[in-house]
């Protein structure tokens, strides 16, 4: 086998998900190299060279692929997939909106988000919110996987010794243009590798009520989360978002403050090692998932554990 | 301008779903079917470029069993004006979706194409970045903000970090999340109206399209439960509990 792993990257550093990809690529057993297309990106390549399993990087150091553009960097990987049998990305918003590209040009059918490699052909992977998983078997001569990053341990980031390669660069598509970014700043562990997420949901009243997690997450070294209510309320931005359509986490403790447990929340946490549910509500749907409940009021609740917390 | 809509039959988002016992997927027979979610966020705003006057006509499309033209019903009431229906009986896989698409883009030539940004149902979220590719259009998935400028779109994306805004050549496919807007309710003399609007019906054959699925399923499960924990009296038994019991903290 022969394995390629798209990395995601902001050219400086590997995002955490990127580890997670190439944890399920030693799963799936091979050679692995390690795609890093951006520019400006040595810092990035020198880090995946570093990765403990990863035999080759491939740069593509171009400005075509600066932003990770998909119709820029579709065509680059679409160029070399006849060299692999199977094309794993992690399935951020970045390995979401690439890999489909990427599959329909080598005319491929793609296995999203898989959570389990049952053999080189087999793959476990989640539908209808993770109320059911399916087992998949493909005979596609080219594999194109995204990965769920919580369901694989990371690989080490460090320990590897790669070797670093150029690969020709494709060019500029001329479809779409970056303008500009508007990326939430935190001090906080990011979400979707953070050991333990305190998210918050409708029962917070107001974005200003925040504060009191984000005290509380700040004493655990936590991320803050929240439900989909809570974002469609404005409370957050929607990058706290955990569900199913917003971010999977499965961190150590997940604490849902005033989060009622519907489907599409649970989807995105149900994995976590520890729940944690406060809610005034004792008939909410989350108390079925939580290891520990406590019906009170989060506004008693909250202040009371930060407190306990010192 | 033409908008060109795809929309799938799904299981309703309130229906809890259950495993088939054989485990050969999961239960369709007398389960509420809906329109896909996200697909309704992209029938609105179809909708709200045609009231502003930048397009002239929406064409629903669906890929599936003959019940999908019910879900093409959905969006007629909702305002669209007529819907294709590609009869596909067994489950149809995105790349097939995607082909079936494109031959329709081919006929119709839409200036745009506004598609859930996945289905509730596989879960894929891959049709419309494959129909991008084999029309060779440019690609917005995960779109907030949709603001049509001549030969551009402005686009606000959904991404892990933030919000992201790019500029888009059109023709696009451009991919709807959740935040873009919020989908009317069809009003009872839209859902009469609709009933007399057409549906053009063919085979993913007569577009020259295989739907049969290239990826073998070999079984559909149930996740393991997680078994309900306790309650807890306080917020120190709490503390208590995640220090010395689960050791998490």
């Amino acid at each position: 086998m022969s394995i390629l792993v798209i990395a995601d990257h902001n050219n400086e550093t590997i995002l955490p998900a990127t580890l997670n990809a190439v944890a399920a690529a030693g799963e799936i057993g091979g050679d692995i190299s390690v795609l890093i297309a951006g520019s400006g990106c040595d810092a990035a390549a020198n880090a995946a060279a570093e990765i403990a399993g990863v035999s080759t990087v491939l740069v593509a150091d171009a400005d075509e692929y600066t932003y990770g553009l998909a119709e820029n960097v579709a065509p680059l990987i679409s160029g070399i997939a006849s060299n692999y049998s199977h094309i794993l990305a992690p399935a951020t918003t970045y390995g979401k909106n690439i890999m489909p590209r990427v599959a329909a040009l080598i005319d491929t059918v793609q296995i999203s988000d898989i959570i389990k490699v049952v053999d080189v052909a087999t793959f476990q992977r989640p539908i209808y919110a993770g109320n059911a998983l399916a087992t998949v078997s493909s005979n596609e001569a080219v594999k194109i996987i995204t990965v769920r990053s919580t369901a694989f341990e990371p690989a080490a980031a460090s320990g590897g010794t790669a070797k670093i390669e150029a690969v020709p660069v494709t060019g500029e598509a001329g479809l779409s243009r970056f303008e500009k970014s508007e990326l939430s700043k935190s001090e906080r562990p990011e979400l979707t590798s953070a050991g333990i997420v305190v998210s918050g949901g409708r029962g917070m009243q107001d974005g200003a009520n925040f504060v009191m997690l984000e005290k509380v997450a700040d004493k655990l070294g936590a991320a803050v989360g929240a439900s989909r209510a809570a974002v469609d309320a404005g409370f957050v931005p929607n990058d706290y978002q955990v569900g199913q359509t917003g971010k999977v986490v499965a961190p150590d403790l997940y604490m849902a403050v005033g989060i009622s447990g519907a489907i599409q929340h649970l989807a995105g946490m149900k994995d976590s090692k520890v729940i944690v549910a406060i809610n005034k509500d004792d008939e909410a749907p989350i108390f079925q998932v939580a290891d520990y409940g406590l019906v009170a009021d989060l506004f008693d609740a909250v202040p009371e554990l930060d407190k306990e917390l010192g | 301008m033409k908008i060109l809509v795809p929309v799938k039959r799904v299981i309703d988002y309130n229906v809890k779903v259950r495993v088939k016992p054989d485990q050969s997927g999961v239960e369709l027979a007398n389960v509420k079917m809906a329109m896909n979610p996200f697909d309704e966020i992209a029938v609105e705003q179809a909708l709200r470029i045609k009231e502003a006057g930048q397009a002239d006509e929406i064409i629903l499309v669906s890929v599936g069993p003959t019940q999908s033209q019910e879900t093409i019903r959905t969006g007629l009431a909702m305002g669209a004006d007529r819907g294709i229906h590609i009869e596909a009986d067994q489950e149809t896989e995105p790349l097939s979706v995607a082909k079936c698409l494109k031959a329709v883009v081919d006929k119709e030539q839409p200036g745009l194409v506004l598609c859930g940004k996945q289905a509730i149902d596989d879960d894929s979220n891959q049709t419309g970045q494959m129909l991008s590719a084999l029309l060779g259009w440019a690609q917005a998935t995960f779109a907030s903000g949709v603001e049509l400028a001549g030969d551009n779109a402005a686009i606000i994306r959904e991404v892990d970090g933030g919000l992201e805004h790019i500029s888009v050549k059109m023709p696009a496919v451009i991919t709807v999340d959740l935040r873009l807007n919020e989908p009317r309710y069809a009003s009872l003399p839209n859902i009469m109206k609709a009933k007399k609007k057409p549906i053009d019906q063919m085979s993913a054959a007569d577009l020259g399209v295989d739907t049969t699925p290239r990826l073998t399923t070999v079984k559909v499960e149930e996740p393991a439960a997680r078994q309900a924990g306790i309650k807890v009296g306080s917020v120190s038994e709490l503390v208590d509990k995640l220090k010395n019991e689960a050791k998490v903290i």
